[in-house]
């Protein structure tokens, strides 16, 4: 710190640096894949083996283009099925951690049992669901049980979280209960929230999944899930990968947008958004 | 001309002087703090601090010195005795009577400087133009007018002081209590944050009760410097700082300076030795 060191600009950031190892953190994954598939692909010719014990990756892409229509049908109804798992657990995680928030009598009623339904298997809770609910509300509450947990635990322990200076502060200056959850409560959890939404989101696909599985036995469904039961019992082996493909694309955007969106939200002020030398 | 009276015990004898030099802004009598924890945080503690003085508070560290300001503020209740805080004219102004300044500068991470600034303002929803026009008249009183859209990371430690400064100002309080606000910052930065805060009192003539651990910014700062005993904290020694007004960085240097802290640094050694022997 030179002259006045009260008004010293902020450091700048050393920029060059970083490129080169950016490159390398994309090239390498990059490369991996590339290995991993031409093994793949290998293995499946050398040993000429028949598509219904293993289909290399060319005629499991060749699948998912030629099946585009049933499994894009498949892949709107497993996400559309996630994305309403994912709000319900949003909306009542969030709120469930506001209630606890402000009523200990509440948090010590029902946090237990928020417990239970997490630790629960939702495998094992789907196929009772099926039964006492309308199949696709039973594959949303699947998807709900097991993301609402993260959701809620995250904000409760951001709730928590504030600091107790400022809280002091809201209360020098009489701060209401509702301005001091509006402009420092929620604020505060924001990081832990977005975390929680950011961990919710591959599980409601989980949820999804697993609550498909059990009602495709009962034959109704059409998810991607469905479909990759149903090729099952067809041998059709390699449109099994390619669902199962399109799952684990879904799963990484996903978890992609949530966190650039949790990204965009706190870049300005969180340490977890900022880059490491500032 | 010094004045070191022995309150200790009979704290009642210095009130006096308090009283007949025109009005009483805070008045602590017979005050104690006991933590749920049953540590004996405070007291008994009998303290007079007239309108527009500035008083420092110095002790060893757990001798209750920050627990005496969150009394004042109303942070925290006492277990017995009587606080009073006179408000302007008998107006009273919940939130408004008092600014308070943390050990650390407590600024919302997620709001710019702007925003932490107009905190108080909004909490007791002063209409925007208002509020804007105060927040920028309170950023200009300490020096950060075009710092107002910067975020606290992107400033250096004496800068968020400097807001938090801001920040207790803003509500244009008559009282000014302020914890250890410079201890975590270096030393030049202190000594032009002193200098700052002393042009400050002198315009705005606020009552200052500023605790530090310092005796030598207790003496360059305030027109007393109160000695605290240990834990629990009762008032060991008062020490009245005489000197030609406006203090200047000269005043640092003069033989009255090092005196004075000598006079301070006495009376605080009792305490230290007591703590020794422990």
């Amino acid at each position: 710190m030179s002259a006045p060191p009260d008004q010293s600009p902020p450091i700048p950031r050393p920029a060059a640096e970083g490129g080169a190892l950016r490159a390398v953190r994309i090239l390498l994954p990059i490369l991996v894949l590339a290995a991993g598939l031409v093994t793949w692909e290998l293995v499946v010719r050398l040993n000429n083996l028949p598509p219904y014990v293993l289909p290399g990756p060319i005629l499991v892409f060749k699948t998912l283009i030629s099946d585009w229509g049933v499994l894009s049908r498949s892949l709107l109804v497993t996400l559309l099925t996630t994305f309403e798992g994912f709000v319900a657990a949003a909306v009542g995680g969030i709120a469930l951690a506001l209630l606890f928030n402000q009523s200990k009598f509440l948090e010590y009623s029902l946090f237990p049992y928020a417990v239970i339904l997490q630790v629960t298997p939702v495998i094992a809770v789907a196929p009772l669901l099926l039964i006492y609910l309308p199949q696709q509300t039973a594959v949303v509450v699947c998807a709900w049980i097991v993301a609402f947990f993260p959701v809620l635990s995250n904000t409760t322990l951001g709730l928590a979280s504030v600091d107790r200076n400022l809280a002091g502060l809201f209360q020098l200056y009489g701060a209401s209960r509702m301005q001091t959850l509006r402009y420092l409560k929620l604020p505060a959890a924001l990081p832990h929230i977005l975390g929680g939404l950011r961990i919710a989101g591959g599980l409601s696909l989980i949820g999804a999944v697993v609550a498909e599985l059990a009602a495709g036995t009962a034959g109704a469904g059409s998810g991607l899930a469905y479909r990759i039961n149903e090729s099952g019992y067809r041998l059709n082996i390699p449109r099994m990968f390619a669902a199962l493909l399109l799952l684990s694309l879904a799963g990484i955007v996903i978890y992609g947008v949530l966190a650039l969106i949790s990204h965009l939200a706190l870049r300005r002020w969180h340490e977890s958004a900022l880059g490491k030398d500032t | 001309m010094t004045n070191v009276g022995n309150g200790g015990i009979g704290g009642a004898v210095w009130s006096d002087a308090g009283l007949s030099a025109g009005g009483i802004a805070v008045s602590l009598r017979g005050v104690t703090k006991v933590y749920d924890s049953g540590v004996m945080a405070l007291g008994p503690l009998d303290l007079d601090v007239r309108k527009g003085e500035f008083v420092a508070l110095v002790g060893p560290s757990g001798c209750g010195k920050s627990t005496a300001l969150r009394l004042i503020a109303g942070l925290i209740a006492p277990t017995s005795g009587s606080v009073r805080i006179s408000h302007h004219a008998g107006e009273v102004r919940p939130g408004r009577a008092i600014g308070f300044v943390f050990q650390e500068p407590t600024l919302m991470p997620w709001a710019s400087v702007r925003e932490n600034v107009g905190l108080p303002l909004k909490l007791s929803r002063v209409p925007a133009p208002e509020a804007d026009a105060r927040v920028r008249e309170a950023l200009e009183q300490v020096g950060l007018a075009e710092f107002a859209g910067a975020y606290p990371r992107e400033l250096s430690g004496g800068m968020k002081m400097r807001v938090s400064l801001a920040r207790a100002l803003v509500t244009d309080p008559d009282i000014l209590l302020m914890d250890e606000p410079f201890a975590a910052l270096d030393e030049i930065t202190r000594f032009r944050l002193n200098n700052d805060l002393l042009a400050l009192w002198r315009n705005l003539r606020k009552t200052v009760v500023f605790v530090t651990h310092s005796v030598f910014e207790s003496v360059y700062l305030s027109q007393r410097v109160i000695v605290m005993t240990q834990r629990p904290g009762r008032l060991d020694a008062e020490i009245k700082i005489e000197t030609s007004e406006p203090r200047e960085e000269e005043f640092r240097t003069s033989a009255a300076y090092a005196e004075y802290c000598r006079k301070v640094s006495a009376a605080l050694a009792p305490a230290y030795a007591g703590r020794a022997a422990l």
